[in-house]
């Protein structure tokens, strides 16, 4: 009997060793979205060009991360991409907020950086971010960049 | 030439009859997993054979696994200056991959020969039909418990292989060649999803671990009763863990990530 209860106490042990890692792998290493809160309230961008920007980006506010880009879309009619963030409720965003797209490091993932305004008036779930900038395309700017070179030339 | 054919034929019907005995072997298996709810002991019994006994090979694997992955990131990735990335590197080819994989295969050698060989032996030594004398369903008996024990064993040993993995590359990475924690930790989090990456690994575990102890504890019962036999369903249970092990994968990572 006492062999079969050491038996027992190592496939108790074993089974909770097993089920502990599974949870640490959920907290430490991934994002589980259930302990994510999911209040806050939504807003939309409206960009011309959102560059590489996906989904879960990062939506920051003088550097600190304040929400998330929850969904991203086209916009049928007027052909821009209608960004949609999830900002956490906590934080209160003045009207006149406006947002810019920008490349955390030289090669990083790209995130909205949040310039507050000074409007007294604050966003609430479903408001429109106007002021916007869209992301810097490298090929773009180059290109902008060689067109002046050319037409600079020429005048002379 | 019409010998080359018919020894064709024989091979290819040989191999037709061996899957089929083994799908009724698995159905008649099933069809005794109900029977252990009266008797859970006897599936405690193998969990302890199956996972607590293949412990240390897959918590020393795990961690040398995450550390060499640590080091061999380390030198690629901080060339490019992205060495804050390797937590992210890590975390996702072990959770996606190396975890179920490697353990999957340990647990084949170590678990699933043990398995085979000793199910071959009871058929050998007349064990097996000297329960049916007694009226007592060998299937129930011998071949559930272990083939459930297996299954749940499997995705335990694989999180604990993950996470040791994981928790190597930390050490490495961060203790010795001086990654900032923060970044290790924070990026994983940002790259790594939970239903996207860490539950389709546990399904990947899953599939393996039913995939392995059902070839093993089939091997085993459909050794021939002799010595050579038994060793023979022994290798055989080691190679082809490994070969469906490593097939699976790849049909299951196109399904899930491609």
């Amino acid at each position: 009997m006492r062999n079969r209860r050491v038996v027992e106490i190592w496939v108790g042990l074993f089974v909770a060793l097993g089920a502990a890692a599974l949870f640490a792998l959920a907290i430490q290493v991934s994002n589980i979205p259930v302990f994510e809160s999911t209040d806050g309230y939504e807003v939309e961008l409206r960009f011309a060009n959102i560059g590489g920007l996906r989904t879960r980006a990062p939506v920051t506010v003088g550097g600190v991360r304040v929400g998330r880009v929850s969904d991203i879309r086209l916009d049928p009619d007027s052909y821009q991409a209608v960004v949609s963030a999830r900002i956490q409720s906590d934080y209160r965003l003045p009207e006149d907020t406006s947002a810019s797209i920008y490349t955390s490091g030289l090669l990083g993932e790209q995130y909205i950086a949040l310039d507050p305004g000074g409007m007294d008036m604050y966003l609430r779930d479903g408001d429109e971010i106007t002021l916007t900038q869209s992301a810097l395309v490298l090929e773009r700017l180059i290109g902008q960049f060689l067109y002046q070179m050319g037409g600079d030339n020429e005048e002379e | 030439m019409l010998n080359g054919l018919q020894r064709l034929g024989a091979t290819s019907l040989e191999v037709f009859a061996r899957l089929g005995r083994g799908f009724l072997f698995l159905l008649r298996a099933l069809a005794g997993m109900p029977a252990l709810a009266l008797r859970p002991g006897l599936v405690v019994q193998q969990l302890f054979s199956v996972g607590v006994l293949s412990l240390v090979i897959i918590v020393v694997s795990g961690l040398f696994v995450g550390m060499v992955l640590g080091l061999q990131g380390y030198t690629t990735l901080v060339n490019f200056g992205a060495d804050q990335s390797l937590g992210v590197l890590v975390a996702l080819s072990v959770v996606r991959e190396l975890g179920p994989v490697v353990t999957a295969l340990l647990f084949g050698g170590r678990a699933g020969s043990a398995l085979a060989a000793e199910i071959g032996l009871m058929k050998s030594t007349d064990q097996l039909s000297g329960m049916e004398m007694m009226a007592v369903d060998p299937m129930r008996r011998v071949i559930a418990p272990r083939l459930l024990a297996g299954f749940l064993a499997m995705p335990l040993l694989a999180a604990i292989f993950s996470f040791l993995a994981i928790f190597g590359a930390y050490l490495v990475g961060v203790g010795l060649l001086g990654v900032d924690s923060g970044a290790f930790w924070g990026q994983m989090q940002d790259a790594v999803e939970f239903r996207e990456d860490i539950l389709n690994g546990v399904i990947k575990s899953l599939a393996f671990g039913f995939v392995a102890s059902w070839i093993a504890v089939f091997e085993g019962y459909d050794a021939e009763p002799t010595s050579e036999g038994v060793s023979r369903a022994t290798t055989r249970t080691v190679v082809n863990t490994s070969l469906a092990v490593l097939g699976l994968d790849f049909v299951l990572t196109a399904l899930m990530f491609g």
